[in-house]
């Protein structure tokens, strides 16, 4: 992260609103290259709302959504989602679809050559710590959760996209498959040095995970700032986060 | 005649009713299929139409099958008579189904995998190819088996309006007060009801989640589509070169012999059709079609010729008042079908079979009944029982129970007229409108009384032929002028009804007795 980095994904006030309730309320956001962008948040405070945004799986009632510059309404739908990549909770891997089929999904939608594919599934399954031998013949019902969600994650990450849009993937896991993921997944989105929006209620995952936090509340970004300001905050909503996680460090 | 005795010597008819009755089912629910999977796909597209469409669908499986059957038969090119009305009729039953279904099996696909395959950049098209369909498929088969089974009882109904099928024997066993035509119709329905559901649940399991994740059935898979699609494909060839050959064209010099679905004028129009045939006209039989059928048939071009009852056809079709000159019925009926209809009337065959109000015997004995007017003050406590024909029409029920003043005290039960005499038998009802010339009369013990009041038009039999045939058949119309008795056709009645004769047996037994 440099000074000098690229705006890939920008909010211009945007609301979004389901008849009269307002979702999100005049919401303007930056997010950088290399970020990992945390928003952070209750549910119902439009943080999933604000990610789907994004790829465009729901239209702004007003303002815009630029990605790469360009409003998501002006971009060719399928091409700007296939070159964002996505991981939802409990994966939402196509159950009749072998491990590999699964992480092959977008290269196969994109046409990529047979040979280049299959390189290219054994790379990520052998990146999210899966042995391809053992698993690519599998199917996600033969897997365990946490295993399910690193097939998700090699999903997402398989056609080589900038941005990985990410749905509290780490949500229904137990804590510690969901501590060991946290951590890997820190180390790979650094290594590959993507950028990543990635939405949670846990702010000790935010922690881990996040160069910057996004708190929501009712539609609004409350506060935008990084891990170490976040701590620092007088906000009471801020406070309200910290006091859940020095209750665990008492123990 | 044992059941098994019955079986192997019909086996060979047996075997063609059930070739026409999966044929009936084959091709109605493939219809369905090809017309109601994609609806059902645009139902799960356009949320807004799911209402309207499943409640016609809803609507549509709740009209009984018979009276469908009824509506669709003077709708101009779906209806008529013929395997074209029952397959329209079947598919519409089988709609419910496999839209039903289809519609819940998409939407039943897991929210988070349609949401990610949405995230990943898929069509709608790639959506649902890829991910719904193969996901919707074992719901999707079990709305095909429950529309196949569901038509297998159905397609027994087609019989009505000349389709065939194993529903044949049904109605012909409940006409000829038959069990084993009955229990064949009826085992061999519900066999095929049975195997098809066996079979087709086999498939879907295959086709289930568990099985689509192992690798092995994978292949299993694909070899039980490709067999099965074989197997549709043979069926469907098969059926419908059996089909063309059935129905060859209507040339000129072939005769068209319809008959009504009960057993007189099936014996009459067998009478007919093989004087025909003797003379070498090709005939082709479409017989046993219900109600008014038969005229309608003919108004339609779809036969040449029936056996009709000037009575019927005075006040049931030309709808006049009844009146009781034999003659003067028979004259306004030959004058007004040549004028309404441009129909010929054949000379009077001999007989007539006049409406014939029965008791049980030992009733008629005990009171010493000869007439309906002795036994109207008798008959308050009656429970009567008469089939749709007479409950419906001018001359019957109405005007029948007015002219001798009775008053029944319970509402007379309106039954399929087969089932009357039965019931009378049965002491079940006390009194039933029948058939002068009803074999079951001396079968079943039962008593005419007489029509003192001469209530009742006559009913004398006739063919009603159209214009165009009139030259191939007025040579045997003029050989049958007068040459049936009513003892006669009492009797060739009782061979078939109460001997189980089959009707085109007694017909040849009684060309040949009379040297034709």
């Amino acid at each position: 992260m440099t000074e000098t980095s690229e705006t890939i994904v920008e909010f211009h006030r945007v609301n979004f609103q389901i008849g009269a309730v307002k979702i999100l309320d005049d919401l303007n956001l930056q997010i950088n290259e290399g970020e990992i962008l945390i928003l952070l948040g209750e549910s119902g405070c439009g943080k999933t709302t604000t990610l789907k945004l994004i790829n465009r799986l729901i239209e702004p009632s007003s303002g815009e959504v630029l990605v790469e510059g360009k409003s998501t309404t002006d971009w060719n739908l399928i091409n700007l989602r296939r070159r964002i990549g996505y991981v939802l909770q409990e994966a939402g891997l196509f159950p009749h679809f072998t491990i590999a089929e699964n992480v092959a999904l977008v290269p196969n939608l994109e046409n990529w050559e047979a040979e280049k594919r299959q390189t290219r599934t054994t790379e990520m399954l052998e990146l999210v710590g899966l042995n391809p031998q053992k698993f690519a013949a599998r199917f996600p019902h033969e897997l365990s959760g946490g295993q399910r969600q690193r097939v998700g994650v090699a999903r997402a990450l398989a056609a080589n996209p900038d941005l990985l849009l990410l749905d509290e993937p780490f949500g229904a896991l137990d804590a510690l498959t969901r501590t060991n993921l946290q951590k890997e997944f820190a180390k790979l989105v650094r290594e590959l040095n993507k950028t990543a929006v990635f939405v949670t209620h846990d702010l000790h995952e935010a922690f881990v995970l996040g160069t910057r936090i996004a708190l929501m509340d009712k539609g609004r970004i409350v506060l935008n700032d990084t891990p170490e300001n976040f701590v620092k905050s007088e906000l009471p909503l801020a406070r309200a986060y910290l006091e859940t996680v020095r209750r665990y460090e008492l123990f | 005649m044992n059941f098994f005795e019955f079986l192997q010597q019909n086996w060979s008819e047996l075997l063609a009713l059930t070739r026409e009755h999966i044929f009936l089912i084959f091709v109605s629910t493939a219809f369905a299929v090809l017309i109601g999977v994609p609806l059902g796909i645009l139902l799960t597209r356009r949320k807004s139409l799911q209402t309207p469409i499943l409640g016609v669908a809803n609507i549509l499986q709740t009209v009984p099958s018979l009276a469908l059957f009824g509506l669709l038969i003077p709708i101009p090119f779906v209806g008529g008579i013929g395997a074209k009305t029952a397959i329209i009729a079947l598919t519409l039953y089988s709609f419910l189904p496999v839209i039903r279904n289809t519609v819940t099996g998409i939407s039943g696909v897991d929210k988070k995998v349609k949401e990610a395959a949405t995230a990943m950049g898929m069509t709608d098209w790639q959506i649902l190819k890829m991910v719904e369909l193969p996901l919707a498929l074992p719901v999707m088969l079990t709305g095909i088996r429950v529309a196949v089974v569901i038509a297998v009882g159905v397609a027994t109904i087609a019989a009505a309006v000349g389709a065939g099928g194993l529903g044949t024997y049904i109605f012909r066993g409940l006409r000829q007060n038959d069990n084993n035509l009955l229990l064949a119709g009826a085992l061999s329905s519900a066999i095929l009801a049975l195997v098809a559901d066996f079979a087709l649940g086999q498939i879907e399991k295959i086709y289930s989640l568990p099985n689509i994740k192992n690798k092995f059935s994978r292949q299993r898979r694909k070899f039980v589509l490709i067999s099965a699609t074989a197997l549709i494909l043979i069926l469907f060839g098969l059926s419908f070169w059996q089909n063309s050959n059935n129905s060859a064209a209507n040339s000129a010099d072939k005769i068209r012999v319809g008959s009504k679905d009960f057993t007189e004028s099936l014996i009459l129009a067998e009478i007919l059709a093989q004087m025909l045939e003797k003379k070498n006209v090709q005939v082709e039989r479409q017989f046993e079609l219900g109600g008014n059928l038969a005229h309608d048939a003919l108004l339609s071009n779809q036969i040449d010729v029936y056996p009709e009852y000037t009575g019927t056809a005075y006040t049931a079709i030309l709808k006049r008042p009844p009146i009781t000159d034999t003659d003067a019925v028979y004259q306004q009926t030959k004058s007004q079908y040549a004028k309404k209809f441009d129909l010929t009337v054949s000379p009077p065959l001999g007989f007539s079979n006049d409406f014939a109000i029965l008791i049980r015997g030992d009733v008629a004995r005990k009171n010493n009944l000869k007439t309906i007017s002795e036994a109207v003050p008798l008959s308050a406590n009656w429970q009567a029982g008469f089939g749709q024909d007479f409950m419906s029409r001018a001359d019957g029920y109405a005007g029948f129970s007015k002219a001798y003043n009775f008053n029944f005290i319970k509402q007379p039960r309106e039954m399929d007229l087969s089932l009357t005499y039965r019931a009378l038998a049965a002491s079940q009802v006390d009194l039933i409108a029948g058939n002068s010339t009803d074999g079951l009369i001396s079968a079943l013990d039962l008593f005419q009384l007489a029509d003192d009041k001469r209530y009742f038009p006559p009913y004398q039999a006739v063919f009603i032929a159209r214009q165009n045939k009139f030259e191939l058949l007025s040579e045997t119309f003029e050989r049958l002028n007068n040459a049936i008795s009513t003892e006669e056709m009492r009797r060739l009645n009782y061979a078939v009804d109460a001997d189980k004769r089959a009707p085109k047996d007694a017909a040849n037994d009684w060309l040949k007795q009379k040297g034709f």
